[in-house]
């Protein structure tokens, strides 16, 4: 019998069914099944900062969750709300600044500064965003690409908030214990937080506007309010992580609205899975330290980057999560034709 | 005067640094944002073909427009033609190549000040009381004729007719037996051409610096989006406006907002008209 009277099916586990409705509370087995992904990547996230060894490769901990954070922003916004943001740096910078500005000028301790950032930096980035609302697909890909190169050479040209030296000598957080915990939680409260959210009926005519935006539209619902409402969500989550960024450097400058947090955060995303919001964790996870780990090539590690994301695009283009999940929950076999 | 001058001079180089892009994206629907890439590989090239190699200048230029046209088209074949079609892959797929170019030719040592072409022409020459050299004279006269020349390959020859037929209704275009795969290709190939021309009469002015292959992307991609994207008459024409509102701001305001007026026509434009100055698109209305 020749191979090509054959095909690969594949098949739900049992388990997988079984747990998939109210069964699951019936067994240990079923709700182990259950648990164990997740409880790996609590406990996980958790230890890692006890895991690394020395001050070094905890600091990269942190650099890791920060991308997470918006990594996890740009999933969202591209595949549950359909605005593809091609200006991750755009979030982080104006977050880093207003925590900075906050913290230098006014006085602010670190504890109020993130989440402030968060709500002022969202709102701020909210209203830049709102005319380019209407715009779909490339154009609006184009024109977010172009707002942190804005704000760079606006910061530049008026030589405001220290020009291009940046605002020095802001506070970090009090501990790096602090530092490193506060970054984790804020990681897994959003990964749960937004999983949660998109099966909310908020998520679902979120999913919809992504779909078909003259169907929701047609059904009597303001989807410019809607997506003003993602945008502040994706833009708060990654305005937090510019000011933790800001505490952690104790520095706010040009360069965080740099194309690196723009393109990496995307990077993670295709790699470790779109759509699923914990594959772009776990590309941030492989890729933030491997670029460490290149940091004395210099610009290499831009390179590297930049083709595993072609390779990836090209030939794996679900992620490395998918295909973690399909593992999980399905079997492969041969069946005849 | 001298704003006349000089802003018709930074209009051209601006259309020509545009024209690639505008023209691969109004045939093959490829927003090809590794076009800054071409472009100073282009530039490199000819600097190792002819400082290295010690060929003739003009032969070093030819070879790497060929160079450059064939690495476009095999850029097409292989990575491109994989994600056609989804518009954000193709961005983010072709931005990647671009930094991978770029980024690789930083790692291979090419910073710095040594890396510069000669002008064409030495010399200058005074127009009313404006000072201009012979190569930025000649810069704009090819400029000009190439755009005049493009327009005459598309509306003249078979291949050029087959790039407009694809570029208006693709489908119809396969139906006529024009081999779509083939003519994006060719247009690809055209656009980094294109890029190669650009680089060629736009680097003799300056230094070769890895990072004006990012100035070209954003000057490319605001030129293009004033004009409406994929219509590259309109890419020449908003070069042209675009151009000397640079040079008014650098007069009256500052060198600093150079790159501010471009950004923000950039944005502007997309707010208030996404089909741009001369854009076609009556599909508009589903795209945006």
């Amino acid at each position: 019998m020749s191979t090509q009277e054959l095909r690969k099916e594949r098949i739900d586990r049992g388990i997988k069914v079984r747990s998939d409705g109210l069964y699951a509370l019936m067994s240990l087995r079923e709700l182990s099944y259950l648990t164990l992904p997740r409880f790996i990547l609590i406990a996980g996230m958790i230890s890692l900062p006890f895991l690394m060894p020395g001050m070094y490769w905890q600091r990269v901990i942190s650099i890791v969750c920060i991308y997470a954070v918006l990594a996890l922003s740009f999933d969202f916004l591209s595949h549950y709300v359909g605005l593809v943001s091609l200006g991750g740096a755009f979030f982080i910078g104006t977050g880093g600044y207003v925590a900075g500005i906050l913290n230098t000028y006014y006085g602010v301790p670190p504890v109020l500064t993130v989440p402030l950032a968060a709500a002022i930096g969202g709102i701020f980035c909210t209203l830049m965003l709102l005319p380019c609302l209407p715009l779909k697909g490339v154009y609006f890909a184009i024109v977010t690409l172009m707002y942190p190169l804005f704000m760079a050479r606006i910061i530049e040209a008026f030589d405001i908030f220290g020009g291009t030296d940046g605002i020095v000598g802001i506070d970090s957080f009090s501990s790096a214990f602090v530092e490193q915990y506060f970054v984790v939680c804020m990681v897994l409260i959003f990964l749960f937080g937004l999983r949660r959210f998109v099966t909310t009926d908020r998520g679902l005519i979120f999913t919809a506007i992504m779909d078909n935006d003259q169907a929701v539209k047609a059904s009597g619902i303001n989807i410019t309010k809607y997506k003003a409402l993602a945008v502040f969500i994706a833009s708060s989550m990654g305005c937090m992580a510019g000011a933790c960024l800001t505490h952690i450097y104790m520095w706010s400058g040009i360069s965080q609205f740099a194309l690196d947090f723009s393109i990496l955060p995307i990077a993670a995303t295709v790699i470790g899975g779109a759509g699923t919001l914990v594959g772009p964790i776990l590309g941030c996870l492989i890729l933030v330290p491997v670029s460490e780990l290149l940091r004395d090539f210099g610009t290499l590690r831009i390179v590297f980057y930049a083709s595993i994301l072609v390779g990836f695009i090209l030939f794996r283009s679900d992620g490395i999560m998918v295909f973690i999940q399909r593992k999980y929950e399905q079997f492969e076999r041969w069946t005849k034709i | 005067m001298e704003i006349l001058v000089y802003g018709t001079i930074n209009s051209v180089s601006l259309a020509l640094m545009g024209l690639g892009f505008a023209m691969v994206y109004g045939i093959s629907r490829v927003p090809n944002f590794a076009h800054g890439a071409l472009y100073i590989i282009c530039g490199f090239v000819t600097w190792i073909l002819f400082h290295s190699l010690g060929l003739p200048y003009f032969m070093a230029i030819i070879l790497s427009l060929c160079v450059n046209g064939i690495l476009g088209m095999l850029m097409y074949r292989f990575v491109l033609i994989r994600v056609r079609g989804m518009n954000i892959s193709e961005i983010i797929a072709s931005y990647a190549i671009g930094l991978v170019i770029l980024e690789g030719l930083r790692f291979g040592g090419f910073r710095g000040m040594t890396y510069t072409l000669p002008a064409f022409m030495e010399g200058s020459l005074m127009i009313g009381d404006v000072p201009v050299d012979y190569h930025r004279i000649i810069m704009t006269i090819i400029g000009i004729s190439l755009v005049a020349g493009l327009w005459l390959f598309t509306h003249y020859t078979k291949i050029g007719l087959a790039l407009q037929g694809m570029a208006q209704d693709e489908r119809a275009a396969l139906m006529l037996g024009i081999d779509s795969d083939f003519m994006a290709m060719l247009a690809m190939g055209f656009g980094a051409v294109l890029a190669g021309v650009a680089a060629t009469l736009i680097l003799p002015l300056g230094n070769i610096v890895v990072e004006s292959g990012y100035h070209v992307l954003i000057m490319s991609i605001a030129v293009c989006i004033v004009g409406g994207l994929g219509s590259w008459v309109g890419a020449f024409f908003a070069a042209f406006l675009i151009g000397y509102a640079q040079i008014i701001t650098v007069v009256f305001i500052g060198s600093h907002f150079q790159m501010v007026v471009a950004i923000l026509a950039i944005i502007l434009t997309l707010i208030l008209k996404p089909s741009g100055l001369f854009g076609h698109q009556k599909e508009l209305e589903e795209r945006v």
